[in-house]
């Protein structure tokens, strides 16, 4: 856990493998599997799936991101991050194997995975969307037993912009359902081509005892909510989660706030119940 | 408590005599009052409605460090204060009451260090209003010119003497090592007539009576443009809001020394919000006036119980384009709320 003394203290953490998820240039995704400095770190640490931290790099600045990887993974943290062209993911971008960044967490909510416990979990991602998901699907995958079936249905503009692409035949290996899309036509593609909420609406997930987890850009969550509602889930059977420019990460500076709530503490993942009640959720 | 009494003209004796405190009061700084620590004691103002800038800035000061490191090592130093005991001379009950607001906030969780420890380390000795100014409305806000609340001791400017009654331990053991006389029934007496005087001063009123439940379902009411329409998005009614308390947090270098710094911030600019990829959910000067308005009278006490208001007026009083709280209060009051969408 964090210095509670100080919550604005970062840990340094070293960078153990980094890789690009999609093709390297402007927005790609770059995944860093990273391990604390001072390994005593570890005794103390414990995060949830859909928590996120405040990672980046001294000299330059912190932003916040979800932890990709499940508590099940253990002696690492991953995160998957896109360049956006601000400061911070760029200089994340610049850094490889063996340097060191920041690392501050873990911080906000995060799904109630035990409250899922028995039923079935319906993930769906859209691009670097994926991410907060990864840990949620990781989970569900380490405690088979607790759950029911596991659907993974996730898209991107192109097979190229998948992330996580190398865990997909992992998933399908043990059973888990993957359903994979792309925007546009490309040879060889055997999956489905279209938009995520319209594969969603194919593959018509049942709603009964099941629980819907979406992510993606705006857009996606709109319409993949509303799939999930035609196909008979209720708001509180779905989950999603948000994201706002952020600073403190503790509930202190001010800018994430949706109507009362503070996307960095009370969120970042939301049941759609309770979006529904927070007008500027959607803004 | 205790009741004492110094005369004016031995401020500074009583003021010097606090050799164990740090002692900050308001200091006229060109045309500005603002909270200084005591250099002077000839240079301490008491004869003003309320200091320019809030004493905010002695808890939370407009840029502070967090950490310092070396670029390139791994090494983080916290610059966590280490504060003496500090005394707030002159302090405004209204401003008072804003400190314990924003205590709710740096506590809620995740204590803040920085501030609390600058926070617990101080003794606020009040002074009462005599002359509240034209838009003061703290009585609406449950405080008042002679409001004994959050104060360790209050002060009453009498004309040639000072009466001190002490409400806590803490303000009671200041008002001793100030070595000051004990009062009397007659400095009592003038103390009320003083606030009763104050009291029928303060022209402007609030009943914030169900304005926190009614304001989120304002959200899309066109109201909010009467307001936003002129507003120059120059953050002034925060950045003098005593109870305003967002910051941005930003790091710096000279050659290979960095720090991590944070600094008052404000939601009346497009950057506090804005995203990366270009998307800002509170693109214009009505989603951050709404917010504005909102936060302070309505999310914020749906969070930690309490209107982070004081009536302090400063607001009103800086806005150069005379956008006024309370005209867009009385305003949701009267706006008709639109049926909630099914």
């Amino acid at each position: 856990m964090m210095d509670e003394s100080n919550p604005y203290l970062p840990y340094i953490v070293r960078i153990e493998d980094a890789w690009y998820e999609t093709p390297v240039g402007d927005r790609a995704v770059k995944t860093f599997k990273v391990s604390f400095v001072d390994e005593k770190v570890w005794d103390t640490w414990s995060h949830r799936p859909g928590n996120c931290a405040m990672v980046g790099r001294l000299g330059i600045g912190e932003s916040m991101f979800c932890i990709s990887s499940s508590p099940t993974e253990k002696g690492y943290l991953r995160f998957s991050i896109m360049h956006s062209g601000g400061k911070v993911t760029s200089a994340l971008h610049e850094l490889e194997a063996g340097d060191t960044m920041t690392v501050r967490g873990p911080l906000g909510n995060s799904f109630p995975v035990e409250e899922w416990e028995g039923k079935n979990i319906v993930s769906i991602g859209g691009g670097i969307g994926q991410a907060p998901l990864r840990p949620v699907i990781n989970y569900v995958r380490a405690n088979k037993d607790k759950y029911g079936n596991l659907s993974v249905l996730y898209g991107a503009r192109t097979s190229d912009l998948h992330c996580f692409k190398t865990e997909f035949d992992e998933y399908a290996e043990e059973g888990t359902e993957c359903h994979l899309a792309i925007d546009i036509e490309e040879e060889g593609w055997e999956h489905f081509v279209g938009f995520v909420p319209d594969l969603l609406l194919k593959v018509a997930p049942k709603p009964e005892n099941a629980i819907a987890v979406t992510c993606g850009p705006p857009i996606l969550i709109k319409f993949v909510t509303q799939g999930l509602e035609k196909l008979g889930f209720t708001a509180d059977q779905i989950y999603t989660t948000l994201e706002e420019r952020m600073k403190c990460g503790i509930g202190k500076c001010g800018r994430c706030n949706v109507g009362s709530m503070y996307v960095c503490k009370d969120g970042p993942v939301f049941s759609y119940a309770a979006l529904k009640e927070i007008p500027e959720a959607f803004a | 408590m205790g009741d004492y009494k110094f005369a004016k003209d031995k401020l500074a004796e009583v003021i010097g005599a606090l050799k164990d405190y740090q002692v900050f009061a308001p200091t006229a700084v060109g045309d500005v009052v603002r909270f200084k620590e005591v250099a002077d004691a000839e240079a301490v103002k008491l004869d003003y409605a309320n200091s320019n800038v809030p004493p905010k800035e002695l808890m939370f000061p407009e840029t502070e460090t967090l950490f310092k490191y070396r670029l390139g090592g791994t090494d983080i130093e916290p610059e966590v204060p280490e504060p003496a005991r500090r005394l707030v001379f002159g302090i405004r009950p209204c401003d008072a009451m804003a400190y314990t607001i924003v205590d709710s906030l740096y506590n809620w969780d995740f204590p803040d260090p920085y501030y609390q420890k600058r926070r617990d380390n101080t003794v606020l000795f009040g002074m009462a209003c005599s002359e509240p100014a034209a838009n003061c409305f703290c009585t609406s806000m449950g405080g008042g010119p002679a409001s004994e609340k959050d104060l360790d001791a209050l002060m009453f400017d009498l004309g040639d003497s000072v009466y001190v009654k002490t409400i806590t331990e803490a303000g009671d053991e200041a008002a001793k090592a100030m070595g000051l006389e004990a009062a009397g029934d007659a400095e009592k007496k003038a103390g009320d007539a003083l606030e009763k005087e104050a009291l029928a001063k303060i022209k402007r009123t609030l009943d914030t009576e169900g304005i926190p439940e009614k304001l989120p379902s304002l959200y899309d009411h066109p109201f909010w443009e009467q307001f936003s329409d002129r507003c120059l998005s120059c953050g002034i009614c925060t950045f003098l809001c005593p109870t305003c308390h967002c910051f941005d947090i930003q790091d710096e270098i000279e050659a290979f020394d960095g720090r991590r710094a944070r600094m008052w911030d404000t939601c009346m600019f497009s950057e506090y919000t804005l995203h990366t990829s270009g998307h800002n959910p509170r693109p214009t000067r009505k989603e951050r006036t709404r917010n504005r308005i909102s936060h302070k009278y309505s999310y914020f006490p749906e969070k930690f119980d309490v209107i982070a208001c004081v009536g302090c007026g400063r607001c009103i009083n800086y806005c150069p384009v005379n956008i006024d709280i309370l005209d867009i209060l009385e305003e949701s009051k009267k706006a008709e709320v639109k049926e909630a969408k099914a």
